[in-house]
């Protein structure tokens, strides 16, 4: 056995993750992966309003705010056997889109960037010639020379200072950096420039929610931002107008800026194409519903078996049984009490914390099958089955983007790559332009049926007697999210989250199958065991959120909690 | 409203115009007046950034999400002009050892100088096992992070008063840095998440002044949650006039009438998000037709749940409306809420379903009745 490392915390995430390697041969031979937080927060949500639930979960994460309100709302409807009316359908949709857009963009800079970008070589770049590199990518009018020249001033002031603050401490000159310095200022450049636009897209959210993070515009039957275009206090043109401003801005840095950033990441860092695979099943669920009922969507959803696009199988409606009978989840190594597999409508959990244990239980996060396989969740996944079932958006932008990483790598790549590291931040890209296209149609929609006199935006819900149980998906920013709920006479009697981060960052099951953090990491290379930065980039490229991953209830007695990780 | 980083918002020395405009803007939100702006240009301008810890502990980092979205000062200019932070796990470039290595060459070297803030509660039960960082628990990382802060900053209805996992039947004896720590000055900047106005007004006040502002005693600063939602709500003319929504998207809702009866909270809640709003949009929850959740206020999800019932203690003015007994009723509350949190807790509409209780249980008969009642 080789060298034991152990990164801990792993920074630039939600939330507390822990993760350990073994190295050897500078590569890493075998990995575990394991969540450090539990909160209960199932277990709070027992005995109460389904009404209030989504206030909750949503609270599971800051990260993925909106996510777990939409996926609650949604499994007490499936619950009641609701529909909820169009307008509140494409409130929500814009609200997913939206979200998504602000999510993917503060991921790559904000979270991940550092991983490929050498901040202190940014100050060896020439600005002109940072400038002419730019423009090879694209027409963004922000790529002067002048500006590159003032962040420059800027980095080297902070440098001078002595006070690196946030960019203290990091793997600065490490053998596996290797952007020439102009791409290494360009991306500061686009870093600062990132704020700006995350902003601007939580700003159209806040328009239609109230207020971000953590909206407040939905209810079990549909939204309460009332419409009336003859009213101050409501969604009117002015309010509506100030959207799409907003969305259009954000959607030309999304393709001007960030999927070309992350074309030519992908391209200069061309050897990392073929690390990080890991769990080659992928699992999407579909989204951006276009009825009242979600039965046709505009984001396809499936699953895909080792790495198979011909595979792929398709979830089709907000009922389907296919993916309600086929999710488990197994704590054969996670600290709760047991070693059970269960459905999450059988779940009950009691926390059993036992410390680290490689051999046995060693996190707080479950670990989510399908049919009893482990599934990576994700931008890839949701890309990867658009693919294989000829969704148009999707090959128009996969189609695309390999055939620019194809030419500034200087060889032909095809969608295989996208199997890696880079590949899932290629996808999270090409999503976020996907969803910025989809956030513009949705709001026609919306104002092409407000202008038929639709106003309606709830349909009330009623809670009968006995026992009535829901589920409700959504395709987060991270992946496939769906919760479960058991209602015992208009109170909730089990509430469960499988979240995308779970499915992700999850640790082995019961037959030691590898989650697919853990899998992805197996055969990264190491350069220098004391500076693991290749584990952060792979763990990173799934964008983990470990507050959502653990979660935890108990049906019976009150007793049982649950924790998320994402 | 273009919030593009021009040239000139790279450094405040090649233009100060836009630097200065940040800082009218915060010592707007502070309620100081102008003469304080030079001070706060030069707190905020200082060659020496302060130094700040800010720790994660049971959360959802969605404070830190919100000041992502703040724009005055907007993060980037925070971060790079005014404060050094020097660990925050969710921006920090190092991870692992390197990471920790920040947080204690900072508390070492700024020993007695530093801003702690926390996002987050701390579990107590079980010897705090529920949070770990560094293979340590959130307890003990607190205990020696919190001495040597000059001033603690709680960011968070979490960090405050134990948030959300707190909530009955906190299961893992989640609780806020006050009930940890009790000889440093603690400021609570609680809401879920607060508005981020109202953490930047504080930083920029300390930075100023040397000192926390003043607040309630609750711990929270008066400039920002001195008032009662209730009574700058625009809406509160509509509770007067005993206009009510009385379901989401009647006649009443589509025409931006008082909330109350669909559950807003406002009432008991103490806040300024009428006034500062939210996302530099001029939005704020009830702005989009939903009530106040309360999340401003200690135990919220206890006490103002159900959210969805309105509360029981406010007198509803009949069809004609009647000022003075509206504003009777408002007083009540008011006087109650500041007392204290137990006494808060226990007006609280607090049914909570609190298991076998029945005291306390709300039959789902009820919760039926006053849909069918809304229904049509």
């Amino acid at each position: 056995m080789g060298t034991k490392i152990t990164v801990d915390p792993i920074t630039r995430i939600e939330g507390h993750l822990r993760i350990d390697a073994e190295v050897s041969d500078g590569q890493i031979k075998n990995a575990w992966s394991s969540g450090q937080m539990w909160r209960g927060i199932e277990n709070i949500l027992q005995g109460r309003d389904p009404r209030d639930a989504w206030l909750f979960t949503q609270r599971i994460c800051g990260v993925c705010t909106t996510v777990h309100a939409l996926a609650s709302v949604r499994c007490v409807e499936n619950a009641l056997g609701m529909e909820i009316p169009l307008n509140a359908q494409y409130i929500r949709n814009l609200i997913v889109s939206l979200h998504a857009l602000h999510d993917h963009i503060v991921h790559f800079y904000v979270l991940s960037a550092l991983d490929w970008v050498d901040v202190v070589s940014a100050l060896q770049a020439d600005s002109k010639k940072t400038a002419g590199l730019a423009s090879t990518l694209s027409e963004w009018p922000n790529n002067s020379p002048e500006r590159f020249k003032a962040v420059q001033a800027k980095v080297k002031a902070l440098v001078d200072s002595g006070q690196l603050g946030p960019f203290a401490n990091a793997y600065w000159g490490h053998a596996a950096m290797h952007l020439p310095p102009e791409a290494n200022l360009m991306a500061v450049s686009h870093y600062l420039e990132a704020l700006d636009y995350q902003r601007k897209a939580t700003q159209a959210l806040a328009i239609l929610s109230g207020k971000n993070p953590h909206i407040q515009n939905l209810s079990v039957g549909g939204v309460t931002a009332a419409i009336n275009p003859a009213n101050e206090a409501t969604l009117n043109m002015e309010r509506l107008y100030w959207v799409k401003q907003l969305v259009e801005e954000v959607s030309g840095f999304i393709k001007q800026v960030y999927l070309p950033d992350v074309i030519a990441v992908g391209a200069l860092y061309k050897d990392w194409l073929q690390y990080g695979a890991g769990v080659t099943n992928y699992l999407a669920v579909p989204d951006m519903p276009l009825d009242t009922k979600g039965e046709r969507f505009d984001l396809p959803g499936g699953v895909i078996f080792q790495g198979n696009l011909a595979s792929v199988k398709e979830i089709k409606s907000f009922k389907d049984t296919f993916f309600k009978d086929n999710v488990v989840e197994c704590i054969a190594h996670s600290w709760y009490k047991g070693d059970w597999t269960k459905h999450p409508f059988e779940e009950d959990t009691v926390p059993n914390y036992t410390d680290f244990n490689e051999n046995g239980k060693y996190t707080w996060l479950k670990a989510p099958r399908f049919q009893g396989y482990p599934m990576q969740v994700g931008p890839l996944a949701q890309v990867l089955v658009g693919y294989a079932v000829g969704h148009e958006l999707t090959k128009k932008y996969v189609d695309d983007a390999l055939s620019k990483v194809s030419s500034l790598a200087g060889a032909q790549v095809g969608p295989n790559v996208l199997h890696s590291t880079p590949g899932r931040h290629l996808a999270r890209a090409i999503r976020a332009a996907m969803l910025a296209d989809l956030a513009l149609k949705h709001w026609e929609l919306l104002v092409d049926n407000v202008g038929k006199g639709d106003l309606a935006i709830f349909n009330p819900p009623t809670f009968p007697k006995g026992e009535q149980r829901g589920f409700g998906f959504h395709e987060a920013p991270r992946g496939a999210l769906s919760h479960w709920i058991v209602i015992q006479d208009g109170r909730i009697k089990n509430y469960q989250c499988v979240v995308p981060s779970t499915w992700n960052a999850g640790p082995r099951d019961e037959k030691g199958i590898l989650g697919p953090y853990e899998a992805s990491l197996v055969g990264n290379p190491v350069a220098d065991p004391e500076k693991p930065l290749e584990v952060l980039r792979t763990i990173h490229s799934f964008d983990p959120c470990i507050a959502c991953a653990v979660h935890m209830l108990e049906p019976e007695r009150g007793e049982v909690s649950q924790v998320k990780v994402l | 409203m273009s919030r593009n980083l021009h040239l000139s918002d790279l450094n405040p020395t090649l233009d100060r115009r836009s630097f200065l405009k940040a800082c009218t803007m915060a010592a707007a939100a502070l309620g100081l007046s102008s003469e304080m702006v030079p001070q706060i240009v030069e707190a905020a301008a200082s060659p020496q950034r302060p130094p700040v810890v800010w720790l994660h502990f049971q959360e959802c980092t969605g404070c830190t999400e919100a000041l992502l979205r703040a724009s005055h000062p907007d993060i980037g200019r925070l971060i790079l002009d005014i404060i050094s932070l020097d660990y925050h796990e969710t921006v920090m470039a190092a991870a692992g050892r390197q990471a920790e290595t920040c947080l204690h060459d900072t508390i070492t070297k700024y020993d007695g100088k530093f801003v702690c803030v926390v996002e987050g509660a701390i579990p107590t039960k079980d010897g705090g096992i529920y949070c770990k960082i560094g293979g340590r628990t959130a307890l003990s990382i607190l205990k020696e992070v919190a001495p040597k802060a000059a001033a603690i900053i709680a960011i968070g209805t979490c960090a405050t008063y134990g948030g959300i996992q707190a909530a009955a039947p906190n299961p893992t004896g989640a609780v806020g840095v006050n009930s940890i720590i009790h000889d440093k000055p603690i400021v609570n900047i609680s809401g879920c998440p607060p508005n981020p106005i109202n953490f930047l007004g504080t930083v920029l006040h300390f930075l100023t002044f040397k000192r926390l502002p003043e607040t309630d005693s609750l711990g929270r600063p008066l400039f920002a949650y001195g008032r009662k939602i209730h009574d700058h709500c625009e809406r509160r003319a509509h509770f007067d006039e005993g206009r009510f929504v009385e379901k989401f998207g009647d006649e009443g809702h589509k025409k931006g009438y008082c909330l109350y009866k669909v559950g807003c909270k406002g009432p008991e809640t103490y806040a300024n998000c009428p006034a500062v709003r939210f996302n530099d949009v001029g939005v704020w929850p009830v702005s989009v037709g939903h009530g106040c959740v309360g999340c401003t206020e200690p135990n919220f999800w206890d006490t103002m749940t159900p959210f969805y019932e309105r509360l029981p203690s406010v007198a509803i003015p009949g069809d004609r409306g009647v000022v003075s007994s509206a504003e009777s009723a408002g007083k009540t509350i008011l006087g109650v809420a500041a007392a204290a949190i137990g006494v808060h807790a226990a007006v609280g509409i607090g049914r909570r379903l609190g298991k076998g209780s029945s005291c306390c249980a709300k039959p789902a008969a009820s919760t039926q009745a006053s849909d069918d009642k809304s229904k049509e």
